[in-house]
């Protein structure tokens, strides 16, 4: 039996470690506790396919993956845990407030279609009559969209849940306020310097978010991820009136909509700024008006994992094989896949060729 | 059940679900109902069972009631003030409550 330290308890880290725990390892997932950036608490709950991938067709494949074992992922962790994740596969849509926007976003799905195929990629372009029949409430600006049935939705905090008790009930093990603050090869094995104690292992996952910046280099990964804030607005909570997502607001399971679609490069920082709120309040409403009458009640702004192409990083150390890394932005859309196609990799000690595309090598201008 | 310590200040009225409810200026709606004897402010959009006020600042969204037409108005945040029709919060909001047409396009 391998024994394997997983450096993150956000959604990264919990699904890897539940699909190493699931496969048979000894998990030990080190969480850093209330202090984190805790990516996974501020997520919008999209498991989205349309427009994923554009220029990097592995990345499409990967997440069309991930969406296609959303359904037994779900499945598996609600007979597991007993907690529903409030997963569901409606189709996802994207709306255009301009013909301008309409023609990119044609193109983009024309660009899609010509490397993986309509029927494959599943993504239909709709004009403003066809919108308006797939949902209701939307405003006169909307001119048209994108709708893409392999998209869905779900709860970040559901899943972050289930995906915990899944890993201590595949006997694995969660420590808190284990910030880990150094990795290095030890023996045969690795070892990790935490605020909770030092940790052993056969193998060692690096799925801390922000934090794998500065911890990879100690296994000779080199891991160039940095932060883009997205700010969230969620209203009160109304009675069910649509079940698909958009992308930029989504009716929750328990009536709230949440609002967002903002990205900002502004370092380590986490405040709500007016502007910001207003702008994206501002679109939503032009989206859908009957917004304007629901009351805010929480905003908060989160930092997204984000590496120099927006793409994941997978890789294996060179130096000292047995230490991995995994990296993205889209911890709920890929979930399913990192617990269960990628922890099984991890759990063989080599990860699939299909994920070659993503060693951060790729952004090493000498290496190619 | 909570009781008045300092019954001082002008004597106000609003009513709660069409029953009067008495009050002293500087109340807050929740204060005010709980001095009443009134506990429950709303039902859960969720599960539909009987919710009240509980932190009386504004942070846990328990006391919500509609006032004066308004719905999901934080009771322990709103000063009571005479003539208020203050009613129950029955569970969630209809969110095209102010659309023309909103409605039938659910149909």
């Amino acid at each position: 039996m391998t024994d394997t330290i997983v450096v993150g308890g956000g959604l990264v880290g919990a699904a890897v470690a539940y699909g190493l725990a699931r496969a048979g390892d000894t998990v030990t997932v080190l969480d850093e506790g209330d202090v984190a950036f805790r990516a996974s608490r501020g997520n919008f709950g999209l498991v989205w396919v349309q427009s994923k991938g554009d220029g990097r067709p592995e990345y499409t494949r990967w997440t069309r993956r991930s969406a296609d074992l959303w359904p037994e992922f779900t499945a598996e962790l609600r007979d597991l845990t007993g907690i529903e994740t409030h997963y569901s596969k409606p189709g996802g849509l994207h709306f255009a407030l301009s013909e301008e926007e309409m023609d990119a976003r044609k193109s983009l799905i024309h660009r899609m279609h010509n490397v993986h195929g309509a029927a494959e990629y599943g993504a239909e372009i709709l004009d403003g009559d066809e919108v308006r029949k797939l949902v209701p409430g939307l405003g006169p600006d909307v001119v048209g969209g994108t709708y893409c049935k392999h998209d869905g939705h779900a709860s970040p905090l559901y899943l972050l849940r289930a995906l915990h008790e899944g890993i201590l009930a595949h006997g694995g093990r969660i420590v808190g306020d284990a910030r880990a603050t150094e990795v290095a090869p030890d023996g045969a094995g690795f070892r990790a310097e935490t605020a909770a104690g030092t940790f052993r292992g056969d193998r060692l996952v690096l799925a801390a978010g922000l934090g794998n910046r500065a911890l990879g280099p100690g296994v000779g990964l080199t891991v160039p991820v940095a932060p883009q804030k997205g700010q969230i607005l969620v209203t009160e909570r109304a009675a069910m009136a649509f079940e698909m997502p958009t992308h930029v607001v989504r009716q929750t399971s328990e009536g709230t909509f949440m609002i967002g679609d903002s990205h900002e490069d502004v370092g380590f920082n986490l405040t709500s700024t007016t502007p910001t709120m207003a702008a994206i309040a501002a679109r939503a409403v032009k989206m859908f008006p009957f917004l304007k009458d629901l009351r805010i009640v929480r905003s908060w702004g989160a930092l997204r994992v984000m590496a120099p192409d927006g793409y994941p990083i997978y890789e294996e150390s060179r130096d000292h094989p047995g230490a991995f890394t995994v990296n993205c932005h889209s911890g709920v859309t890929l979930a399913a896949a990192h617990a269960l196609a990628l922890a099984p990799m991890l759990a063989a000690g080599r990860l699939g060729a299909e994920l070659d595309v993503f060693n951060a090598g790729r952004f090493d201008a000498d290496a190619h | 059940m909570p009781t008045r310590i300092d019954a001082a200040g002008e004597p106000i009225a609003f009513t709660f679900d069409g029953v009067r409810v008495e009050a002293r200026a500087g109340d807050s709606l929740a204060a005010a109902l709980l001095a009443a004897g009134i506990d429950t402010t709303r039902r859960s959009a969720v599960s539909g069972m009987a919710r009240g006020p509980y932190c009386m600042m504004g942070t846990c969204f328990e006391c919500l009631v509609v006032v004066d037409g308004v719905p999901n108005r934080q009771a322990c945040m709103v000063e009571a003030a005479d003539g208020l029709v203050v009613t129950t919060q029955d569970g969630a909001v209809d969110a095209f409550a102010h659309e023309d047409g909103g409605r039938e396009m659910l149909a």
